[in-house]
């Protein structure tokens, strides 16, 4: 068994342990931490919560009970003083002496006090423990007593400092933050943003001393104010260092390991010191001669420590990444990338609104592709997207200004949600926790909920900057698994339509049991049965007639069942244009079987109330006089309406009825998601409510528009425009791509229009693919279109023909009785069904 | 209505008094169903190909007292064989006659037995 000595039981001490000890042969192991501090390693980066809560216990990392569970020796309130390397032994203030093989040092580093006069006088304090904090109350409120409006200022206006000045605001002290530089946190943010930053501090009671230079300390004996220059003086009862850090490397000094110029424990890609068995991770280590005071560059560093003592080859990224986003004081404020990016390696782009205290910043390279990094103050919502969208080099929309003042004019922001991140996206950099990890634990169930995915993977169990997008994921994967049990087609079939689709189309599967014994279970039901007919049908343009078992209730007797069981029939019309021999044709079908006729929406005639049993012979006469079926009762193409055009109209400027004919014609029994209506006017007066349908075509001067995804109904939509000015067989062309892929992907009753709205990139994306080829599927597209208009046939005039298929519309199999449960009730000249009792 | 919905109730095999020859197996379709006629009785036979069985039970659903069921799509909720109205796709065990996805009271069911080629369903009257 070999021995590791753990120097310091901070956030990346602590770390280390937790790491070392989940790894496979960590059991060869024996841990010994030490730490200073009486109490075992805590959450130093929300320290600033101490003063909501004053609860130390809440901010441990791990409670004593987990060191002695996991047989880790912890052995607080010791420092360890030397390091002997040659014997490879350690002794401690106590005086004791321990033997390692390992040494990790991780002893932190303290604060920066500056070399000022009177920097020792009672009042002035540092912000790093909790026991700093400690004292810092105590004497806040011993000041408070005796002079009720005491003024405290932070010496320090970076991250930490601006954190120490919310908590002696909520010490209950008049707060001033003195900074030398000439803006707030100097590191992260650029002039603009720090002076929106200013600005909001100071509206809610926060003073900033910018640019000054403390001389010294005034007081005798305690603190009573601060010198800056001549004349220039600042009256305070109580002073917060807060002007950085210095690494904690005198251990090292006491053996002779590299140190750096300015401080810092030298360390290779492998966190080992110049001797290799001594580690130094996080803020003691000098790392590509950087001192890194992130959290999470320390836990990388603890992750590549324990895997190189174990005999792994991790290295330590060799870029870090040094974003950060931090609530202050109420005020989000974020910094990622480069935040300050020199003009040659791209442009910014910049929104500024002082009323709202909002900055925005964003760095893009010069050809405009990739996000190079930015700053928010003000609203950091968007923050974790940029981020991720910088880390994974993602690709950012044509006006990257979206990005930060959100896509205008369709009111959705410019970038997806995090589900749109590849799985290889490192959601929670403290923990190195990826996207891929987060939402595997939903997928696989081992996780129901944010806090069982924080436990599991330890994402934003840290800083917890990640958390909002962690959530997202969770509840987004949750609900994509929710809605899988929707998605997915139903319990026989655990594929959406689209995938289901694609399985059949690979597969060459024809028949419905076929497909069950292929990727489904169980029997099938109402729900799957009509969504395989229908894929077959955009397959391979079966008709209903095939396996009518599995069709819809109203596909299975080509005819819409109605009210009472009966059913109405549409003969098709193209275009509503229809010559007086056949509307004498449809007034003898409907006067001979007692028909009640009305005009439809959609430019032709419906015969309601047939009986099953005369539906044959219904279509027989109407298949002799010219007609075909009508498609009324199916998912499938039901008609083009149109204008009556230049044929007869005087403003017309263009044959609308001809090409409505031509389309209706092309598209008729085509079998989609849900039903399709189309739409031609002859100009854009717009008589045949051409934008109300699925597809719509307007004459306008110089071609024809298209327009697509409208409909009216429940929820009228607009369809939107296409393509602009093109001739018939362009307007075709587009129509049998935009169609195809449509049928291809839609959720089954899905109309074009919700397709849309959920097609990722909206119509500018489906303008790509459909104009522009962007997939390079057009040619597919068109081909399979081709395929299905030349395989079209009648079904009716197919069922009719077949004395099989005419079997299945009598009512009873073993009587030639019609149901005798039927009762029609007069109603204007015409019949109507009997009203429904209940 | 009421009357109508009167006519239907469940008949256990152990009840039956008749068998009722209906039709050839050759008549039914495989996955499908139709709808015989006994007396003023309107019953609908399935013949449930894929699980090898055939089942019976009123054609009157219950929902909106419409002669339709024999016209409505098999399947099964878990292993349940069920039938889906084809109005609003009500569904009812072909078992035990019981509203699957709702509380319309249950469908009356009848046995049904194969015996050379023919289909022949039990009553009790």
């Amino acid at each position: 068994m070999k021995t590791i000595i753990v120097v310091g039981n901070g956030m990346v001490g602590y770390k280390f342990c937790e790491k070392f000890i989940s790894k496979k042969g960590s059991e060869n192991y024996k841990l010994i931490v030490f730490g200073e501090e009486p109490r075992p390693a805590y959450d130093r980066v929300h320290l600033s919560e101490f003063f909501e809560n004053e609860d130390a216990k809440a901010l441990e990392l791990a409670p004593v009970s987990w060191y002695v569970d996991n047989n880790i020796d912890l052995i607080t309130n010791e420092r360890v003083t030397d390091i002997h390397r040659s014997g490879k032994t350690i002794t401690t203030a106590k005086e004791r002496e321990f033997s390692y093989d390992y040494l990790v040092l991780a002893t932190g580093s303290v604060p920066f006090v500056p070399p000022i006069k009177g920097v020792e006088k009672e009042g002035v304090f540092v912000y790093r423990t909790i026991e700093d904090l400690e004292g810092m109350l105590a004497y806040a409120a011993k000041l408070k007593k005796t002079k009720p409006n005491a003024k405290a200022a932070v010496l320090g206006g970076g991250l930490l400092g601006l954190e120490a000045g919310k908590a002696v605001m909520d010490m209950g002290l008049e707060p001033h933050v003195v900074e030398f530089a000439p803006k707030l946190m100097p590191r992260q943010l650029d002039s603009r943003s720090s002076k929106v930053l200013q600005l909001k501090l100071e509206s809610i009671g926060i003073n900033i001393h910018l640019s000054k230079a403390t001389n010294q300390i005034l007081g005798n004996g305690t603190i009573t104010g601060m010198e800056f220059g001549e004349d220039d003086t600042l009256n305070v009862d109580m002073l917060v260092v807060s002007a950085g850090i210095r690494p904690r490397d005198e251990i090292a000094k006491t053996c002779d390991l590299e140190m750096g110029v300015r401080g810092g424990i030298v360390v290779n890609n492998k966190m080992q010191t110049s001797d290799e068995a001594i580690y130094a991770i996080g803020e003691v280590a000098l790392y590509n001669q950087m001192i890194y005071g992130l959290v999470a560059p320390g836990y990388e560093m603890a992750e590549v420590a324990a895997e190189h003592i174990l005999g792994k080859d991790t290295v330590m990224s060799s870029e870090i990444d040094m974003s950060t986003k931090l609530k202050l004081i109420g005020v989000d404020v974020a910094s990622f990338g480069e935040p300050f990016m020199p003009a040659a390696k791209g442009h910014s782009i910049l929104f500024e609104d002082k009323t709202k205290s909002l900055y925005k910043r964003i760095n893009v390279s010069h050809d405009g592709k990739k996000l190079l990094g930015g700053i928010l103050v003000g609203d950091a919502t968007d923050y974790n997207m940029l981020h991720q969208i910088y880390l994974n080099g993602m690709a950012i929309p044509e006006n990257p200004e979206d990005l930060i003042i959100g896509a205008r004019g369709e009111g959705g922001a410019s970038f997806g949600s995090a589900m749109d991140l590849p799985d290889t996206a490192q959601i929670c950099s403290c923990e190195n926790v990826t996207k891929g990890t987060i939402c595997g634990v939903i997928e696989n169930g081992s996780c129901e909920n944010f806090a069982e995915v924080a436990k599991c993977t330890k994402a934003s169990t840290s800083c917890g900057g990640c958390k909002p997008m962690v959530v997202d994921l969770v509840n987004e994967t949750l609900k994509s698994l929710g809605k899988e049990v929707k998605n997915s087609v139903c319990e026989h079939f655990d594929y959406t339509r689209q995938e289901l689709y694609g399985i059949i189309k690979v597969k060459r599967l024809t028949s419905f049991d076929e497909t069950l014994d292929a990727c489904g279970k169980g029997d099938g039901c109402e729900v799957c049965k009509p969504v395989v007919a229908a894929i077959f049908a955009s397959l391979y343009m079966d008709t209903a007639n095939k396996e009518d078992v599995i069709q819809d209730s109203n596909d299975k007797f080509l005819a819409n069942i109605q009210r009472n069981g009966t059913y109405s029939v549409v003969p098709r019309i193209p275009g509503g244009e229809i010559t007086p021999e056949k509307l004498i044709i449809i007034g003898e079908v409907g006067k001979k079987y007692n028909l009640y006729t009305k005009i439809t929406g959609g430019q032709r005639i419906d015969l309601f109330g047939a009986e099953l049993n005369d539906l044959p012979a219904i279509w027989k006469e109407l298949i002799d006089g010219g007609f075909e079926s009508g498609h009324a009762y199916g998912k499938a193409l039901r008609t083009v309406k149109s204008c009556v055009g230049s044929t007869w109209c005087r403003y017309g400027l263009d044959e609308s009825v001809s090409f409505a004919i031509e389309l209706e014609e092309r598209y008729k029994g085509l079998r989609s998601p849900h039903k399709l209506k189309g739409g031609v006017s002859g100009c854009i007066r717009e008589c045949a409510e051409a934008r109300g349908k699925d597809f719509g075509v307007i004459a306008v001067e110089g071609g024809w528009n298209l327009y697509v995804c409208g409909n009216g109904g429940a929820t009228p939509k607009h369809a939107l425009l296409l393509t602009e000015k093109v001739d018939n067989e362009t307007c075709i062309k587009y129509l049998d791509r935009f169609l195809m892929y449509y049928i291809r992907t839609a959720a089954p009753l899905m109309r074009t229009a919700a397709w849309l709205d959920k097609l990722e990139g909206g119509m500018e994306q489906l303008k790509k693919i459909v104009v522009k080829d962007s997939l390079n599927i057009a040619d597919e597209l068109e081909r399979e279109m081709q395929f299905l208009v030349d395989a079209y046939e009648c079904e009716w005039k197919q069922a009719i023909e077949n004395e099989n298929t005419k079997k299945r519309f009598n009512h009873f199999v073993n009587s030639d009785d019609r149901d005798d449960n039927l009762v029609f009730v007069p109603m204007r000249e015409q019949k109507m069904p009997e009203h429904w009792g209940n | 209505m009421e009357s109508i919905l009167s006519k239907y109730i469940k008949v256990s095999p152990n009840e039956v008094k008749v068998w009722f020859k209906a039709a050839s197996v050759g008549d039914f379709h495989e996955n499908g169903g139709a709808c015989v006629k006994y007396r003023d009785k309107q019953i609908a036979v399935f013949n449930f190909k894929r699980k090898g069985q055939w089942f019976a039970c009123q054609n009157l659903c219950p929902h909106k007292m419409e002669m339709v069921l024999s016209r409505g799509m098999l399947g099964d909720e878990n292993g349940i064989p069920k039938i889906a109205c084809p109005m609003h796709k009500k569904t009812f065990s072909l078992e035990t006659g019981e509203n699957l996805n709702g509380d319309l009271d249950a469908i009356a069911t009848y046995p049904v037995k194969i015996e050379n080629d023919f289909v022949y369903i039990g009553f009790s009257e």
